[in-house]
C-alpha cells in the first residue's frame, strides 16, 4: 500500500523533508531515514524510554509518535546534544561518574536529563529519580546516573554563576 | 510493531474533524496524545483506516477557573496540568493523581481527554472525575452535549459516547474538601492494582460530606456511593471506617490478571482506601 505523504521535520537544527507512510514510526524515521542511530530502540513498547528525544520542548518516546503527528515538529536526538569533540555536560558527566555499564539506554538518559535539567536546574536527588523514571537502565542500578545528572546539574549551575 | 496502514488527518477545527467522523463511522477515530492508541494499533489489537489527529483543532485546550467552576479542555496534558499553579490552588487531587500516571515522557503527551474518552478500567481520570462529580462536555453533529462522569462508563472502553461525538473538555466545581489520590502499582508506568480517590468535608469535627470512587476494580471506575455515605456524620471512627470499606467492597468487581487473584485486589482496594480516606481527613 503507498499512500506517502510529504513530512517536515527539523531535527538537530536541520530540515528534512522526505515522502513516508503516515503509520511510519518516529523512532524508524529517524534512525532509518535520517540515520540518527543514538536514539535507540529498547521495548518499541512505550516502556524502556531507549528512544526517547526531544519534540516541541517535551521529552517524548520515538515509539510512539508517528511521523505524521511529529510533521512541522522541531526534534534533538542526543546526536543534537553533543559529539565526540565537544561532549554536552551530561554526557561528560556520565563518562565521569561511570553513568552508564553497556551504554544502551544512555542516550535517552541524557537526553531525557537534559530536558529534567532544564526544567528543574537544581533538583533533588528525589526528583531526579522521579523525573528519570521513564528510562530504564538493566546494567547499573541507577545509582551512577543519579550521580551523574546531579554533578552535571552542579556543573552547569556553576558555570552559569561564573558567566554573570 | 508496525502498524496497519491508515489514512491521516489533520483538521483545524472541530468541524473538519467532525465531518471525517460522519463520512468513515467507526472506521474513524481521533487521536489526543496517543499513547493508549497508538500501542494498540502497534500490536493490531486496534485497526484505524481513518486516524484523525486533534493537536490543531482550535479550542481544545486550556485551564480555566471562572467563580469556583474548572474547566479543563480536552487535550491539555498531565504534564500541564502537574504545572499550572491555578488549578493546584483549586483543585490539589488533580496534581496529586496526575504525577501518579505513567512516567514523565508519557505525562507529555497524555491527555486527560484521551484518559477520560478511551474507557479503559486502567486509567485513573476516570474515577478521578467520578469523585469530583465532573460533567463531560461532547460535541458532535447535533451540536454539544453534557453528560455526567457518573453515567458516561459502561463497560470496558464502551461508554456514553457515540461514535461520531468527540469528547471536548471536563469541568466540575472546584471541590473545596480534603482530598486524596492513592494508587498501588507494580512499578512506575504500570497501571493500578488498586486506586482510590477520596475528597472530604470537616464540620465541627465530624464528616460532612464523602465522595469516593475506585479505579481498575471493575470493568468501568466505581463511584460508590455507600462508601462516602458510611463516613457522613462519623469522625472517622473504626467503626465507620470499616463500614465504608465494607461498602466499597460491595460495589466493586474486580477480575484475576498478572496484578494478582481477586483476593488480593480487594485486599489492595481495602489498603489503598483507608489510606486514602486518613489523608483526605487530615487535609479537610
Amino acid at each position: 500500500m503507498s499512500n506517502k505523504k510529504h513530512f517536515k521535520l527539523t531535527v538537530n537544527g536541520e530540515e528534512q523533508e522526505f515522502l513516508a507512510e503516515p503509520r511510519e514510526l518516529l523512532i524508524h524515521t529517524l534512525r532509518e531515514r535520517l540515520r540518527q542511530t543514538g536514539p535507540h530502540i529498547g521495548c518499541e513498547t512505550s516502556h524502556c524510554g531507549a528512544c526517547t528525544v526531544t519534540m516541541n520542548g517535551k521529552s517524548v518516546k520515538a515509539c510512539t509518535v508517528f511521523v505524521a503527528q511529529a510533521d512541522g515538529a522541531d526534534i534533538t536526538t542526543i546526536e543534537g546534544l553533543g559529539n565526540p569533540d565537544n561532549l554536552h555536560v551530561l554526557q561528560e558527566s556520565f563518562k565521569e561518574h561511570h553513568g552508564l555499564q553497556c551504554g544502551f539506554c544512555t542516550p535517552g538518559m541524557i537526553t531525557r536529563a537534559s530536558k529534567l535539567l532544564e526544567e528543574n536546574p537544581t533538583p533533588t536527588e528525589e526528583e531526579v529519580r522521579f523525573g528519570m523514571a521513564g528510562n530504564i537502565c538493566r546494567c547499573t542500578g541507577y545509582q551512577n546516573i543519579v550521580k551523574s545528572i546531579l554533578a552535571a546539574a552542579s556543573e552547569m549551575n556553576a558555570a552559569k554563576e561564573a558567566a554573570e | 510493531m508496525i502498524p496497519a496502514a491508515f489514512e491521516y488527518y489533520r483538521p483545524k477545527d472541530m468541524a473538519g474533524v467532525l465531518s471525517v467522523l460522519e463520512e468513515h463511522g467507526d472506521d474513524a477515530r481521533v487521536v489526543a496524545g496517543g499513547h493508549s492508541l497508538i500501542p494498540m494499533m502497534k500490536l493490531r489489537m486496534a485497526e484505524v483506516p481513518h486516524l484523525i489527529d486533534l493537536q490543531d483543532v482550535a479550542g481544545l485546550t486550556g485551564i480555566s477557573i471562572d467563580a469556583g467552576r474548572i474547566r479543563i479542555g480536552a487535550m491539555t496534558t498531565q504534564h500541564e496540568i502537574i504545572n499550572h499553579a491555578g488549578l493546584t490552588d483549586a483543585a490539589p487531587i488533580m496534581r496529586e493523581a496526575s504525577l501518579q500516571i505513567a512516567d514523565p515522557q508519557v505525562r507529555y503527551m497524555g491527555t486527560v481527554g484521551g484518559n477520560v474518552a478511551n474507557g479503559d478500567p486502567g486509567n485513573d481520570m476516570p474515577g478521578l472525575m467520578q469523585c469530583l462529580d465532573a460533567t463531560f462536555i461532547l460535541v458532535g453533529p447535533d451540536g454539544e452535549r453534557s453528560v455526567a462522569a457518573r453515567d458516561f462508563y459502561e463497560a470496558a472502553y464502551m461508554t456514553d459516547r457515540a461514535d461520531d461525538e468527540v469528547l471536548t473538555a471536563v469541568e466540575f466545581a472546584a471541590p473545596n474538601a480534603g482530598y486524596a489520590y492513592e494508587k498501588q502499582k507494580r512499578k512506575i508506568g504500570d497501571y493500578a492494582t488498586a486506586a482510590a480517590a477520596v475528597l472530604i468535608t470537616k464540620e465541627g469535627g465530624a464528616c460532612a460530606s464523602a465522595s469516593i470512587a475506585m479505579t481498575n476494580l471493575s470493568d468501568t471506575p466505581v463511584y460508590s456511593a455507600d462508601a462516602g455515605a458510611a463516613l457522613v456524620g462519623s469522625s472517622l471512627d473504626d467503626a465507620s471506617m470499616k463500614a465504608a470499606v465494607d461498602a466499597m467492597l460491595g460495589d466493586i468487581d474486580p477480575t484475576e490478571d498478572n496484578r494478582g487473584p481477586v483476593e488480593f485486589k480487594r485486599h489492595a482496594a481495602s489498603v489503598i482506601l483507608r489510606r486514602a480516606i486518613e489523608n483526605a481527613w487530615d487535609r479537610a
